[in-house]
């Protein structure tokens, strides 16, 4: 492998004893008005280096104005910010120099092939001649557009511009890349291509990713750290895993399979300490299993693999059951609309199964509008 | 997407000073698009081509003048302002007056909206440049496209009156050549700037262009009717009683009139064009009337007097271009990125 050889320029183990001061993205109580609306709200973010770091929320969270102060292309209207160690309000060339973004619904000139349309980025960004050339089919190749470079871009297909775009943050060589909803209208195997490419661009050049995005499932699987925003605030901070910790019902959840013909599993599972419900997924067979407290999984598990032989159960399948990142998010915006501040310990509101009916509401609504669909169709 | 590819990347050393100002990037770039446009390719045959009728005429009225003329000065020029006096085809000089702006506004109605329309603005900003290198870049292109078109266009022309006439331009009428192409250039940048504004303003090229053709056909065809009807109202020159408010009248009139830019215009290219055009006002006392009822015929002004003549019309076009060109920029500086 030549990867073993190459030089590379930052590694991202390298610069950890650097710690949080030398965090390429930091804000401070970075506030935007339009008028009367607060479209950002006092957001206090930092992005570590050689991290993904995912910025979750609707549309209309605030997320794309964030990254617009982020880049100086929007004038805060109060608080501060630091992109590689300078104020983009201020010194927003600088940033823009060392910075590779991009834009929610990306575009190029369709009149101009895609070598062509990276080669006048190249162009605004100082660089010229056969060292550009050379970098421009780099960064094609690396998003796997080299046999499409000399078409033109009209004809490319939407997940072709979007690694295009890609291609065309990483001509100017950035420390930081900022990616505004990089995954949106792609097909489920165009995201995974690029998700995998994110990965591999924060390997191999050490480079720290902020993306945002509406579609949370996606994100889950890329992203070191989220954060939660809603209505121009960040409601909840960290890795998956702790958000879960913060925002979940207190609960791990199991998913047990046995196979169809065994006797009923239900008491016996209840029966293990710590289970505190087991429930039957008609629709799948399996049983999903909540243990309490979240800590006590892994025990958990091994008793329903003794139980399950004690009894005669026949185990086909049990693992753990990732938090969902969706979940965490409604759970989260449900505790923020009633009023909760979001330091808040969650043990006050485990009780009240407000996600849990949050998933209710929307699946009855998901259940009404295939209703009212079907009575169209047979109308 | 190969984990060899990308390990096959070679950072280019980053060198900073050499680097180009932004605008001639973006300058560079939009040059290189309008050359290859179609629209540049329509228009440069449609006035090409439409030149030549007016100039075929215009060859065959000077001949029949050429053989009264007891003095050649500014006979070359003649090709422009000339037209066969039963004929509908207006004179070159009419005629650039006014299509020239559409020039103008086809270069530019799209120049802001297309970008924001298509997603690339935000990349383009994005980039190490000044928010106003984008616009200043693509106002530069434009210019440069109209003056690329214009000086086609007279080449055609003076090549054109060349071989039909045989009659070589004076090295003063090559200088009034040069002027009044100038000056041409300013009367479509102002058209350009203008085309600029409404790229800023509306956010649907389409709406632009309607916008543009629309304000091109109020002044060129019922501006003068407009600005006339408002002028007699303002200043009923028929209604002076002696010849003195006469006068009076008919200066406040003109100066009317003036406040459109297609006078100024044409004003000014015909006091360039033809040097025994000795006055652009109507005089405005009897003296002055006097005093032009006793100058020679024959007589003819120098460049530099014709100039002196025509330098308020100048500075008027060039400051109306700036203030058009500097709306569309600081408009465009205020705007969101976003839409």
């Amino acid at each position: 492998m030549t990867t073993a050889t190459r030089p590379s320029r930052r590694r991202r183990g390298g610069t950890s004893e650097a710690g949080n001061t030398a965090s390429p993205i930091r804000t401070r109580a970075l506030t935007k008005h339009y008028g009367a609306r607060i479209a950002v709200d006092a957001l206090d973010l930092e992005v570590r280096r050689g991290e993904i770091f995912g910025l979750l929320g609707q549309n209309g969270a605030g997320k794309t104005t964030t990254i617009l102060m982020l880049l100086g292309l929007t004038e805060p209207s109060g608080g501060s910010s630091r992109v590689v160690g300078l104020d983009p309000a201020r010194h927003p060339l600088e940033v823009k120099r060392k910075v590779g973004y991009l834009p929610d619904a990306v575009g190029f000139y369709g009149n101009m092939t895609g070598r062509e349309n990276l080669r006048y980025t190249a162009r605004l960004n100082g660089l010229g001649g056969a060292d550009a050339e050379a970098h421009i089919d780099a960064v094609l190749a690396q998003v796997g557009l080299t046999d499409r470079a000399d078409g033109r871009t009209d004809t490319y297909s939407r997940g072709m511009i979007q690694r295009l775009g890609i291609a065309d943050a990483l001509i100017k060589d950035p420390d930081v890349l900022i990616l505004d909803e990089p995954t949106a209208s792609i097909d489920p195997i165009g995201v995974i291509e690029i998700l995998e490419l994110l990965r591999r661009l924060v390997r191999e050049r050490g480079m720290t990713v902020l993306l945002s995005s509406h579609l949370l499932d996606q994100v889950q699987t890329v992203c070191d750290r989220v954060g939660i925003f809603a209505h121009g605030r960040l409601i909840g901070v960290g890795t998956v895993a702790e958000l879960a910790a913060t925002f979940g019902d207190g609960a791990a959840h199991l998913e047990a399979t046995f196979q169809p013909d065994a006797p009923d599993p239900g008491p016996a599972l209840r029966a293990i300490d710590g289970i505190t419900d087991a429930a039957l997924d008609a629709g799948t067979g399996t049983w999903r299993i909540a243990v309490r407290p979240s800590g006590g999984s892994a025990a958990a598990r091994e008793a329903i693999v003794e139980t399950a032989a004690r009894h005669g159960l026949r185990l086909t399948g049990l693992h753990e059951l990732e938090p969902s990142l969706e979940d965490i998010y409604r759970a989260a915006v449900a505790g923020m609309s009633r009023g909760f501040a979001v330091d808040e310990t969650i043990d006050e509101r485990a009780d009240e199964h407000a996600d849990e009916h949050a998933d209710e509401g929307a699946d009855d609504r998901i259940d009404e509008s295939v209703d009212a669909r079907s009575e169209e169709t047979s109308a | 997407m190969t984990a060899e590819a990308a390990a096959e990347v070679q950072h280019p050393r980053r060198v900073e000073p050499r680097r180009r100002a932004g605008w001639i990037i973006v300058a560079r770039k939009e040059l290189a698009d309008h050359l290859v446009s179609a629209r540049f390719v329509i228009l440069l045959l449609v006035l090409g081509a439409a030149t030549i009728v007016p100039i075929y005429l215009a060859t065959d009225a000077i001949r029949d003048v050429a053989n009264r003329l007891t003095d050649t000065r500014g006979a070359f020029l003649l090709l422009f302002l000339l037209t066969q006096s039963d004929s509908p085809v207006p004179n070159v000089l009419t005629f650039v007056a006014i299509v020239a702006p559409l020039l103008g506004v086809a270069f530019a109605f799209d120049a802001i909206n297309s970008e924001r329309a298509d997603g690339t603005l935000p990349r383009l900003l994005s980039q190490p440049i000044y928010r106003d290198d984008v616009i200043n870049g693509k106002f530069a292109a434009g210019l440069a496209v109209i003056a690329l078109v214009m000086f086609s266009v007279f080449a055609i022309i003076s090549g054109f009156g060349m071989f039909r006439l045989g009659i070589v331009p004076s090295g003063d009428d090559i200088i009034r050549l040069v002027a009044w192409y100038a000056i041409t250039v300013v009367w479509v940048g102002l058209w350009l700037a203008l085309g600029l504004v409404l790229s800023v303003a509306m956010r649907r090229a389409a709406n632009a262009a309607l916008a543009g053709f629309g304000i091109w056909i109020a002044i060129a065809i019922f501006g003068s009717l407009v600005v006339g009807a408002i002028a007699g109202v303002l200043a009923p020159v028929a209604s002076a009683g002696s010849l003195e408010e006469f006068l009076g009248l008919t200066g406040l009139s003109e100066t009317i009139q003036r406040l459109l830019p297609l006078t100024l215009y044409q004003e000014a290219s015909a006091v360039l064009l033809r040097p025994d055009v000795t006055t652009v006002t109507t005089p405005a006392t009897i003296d002055q009337y006097e005093q032009l009822g006793q100058q020679i015929q024959g007589q003819y002004l120098a460049f530099d007097q014709s100039v002196l003549l025509i330098w308020p019309h100048v500075v008027a076009l060039v400051a109306m271009t700036a203030l058009c060109f500097a709306a569309a920029y600081v408009w465009f500086m205020r705007q969101e990125v976003r839409a």
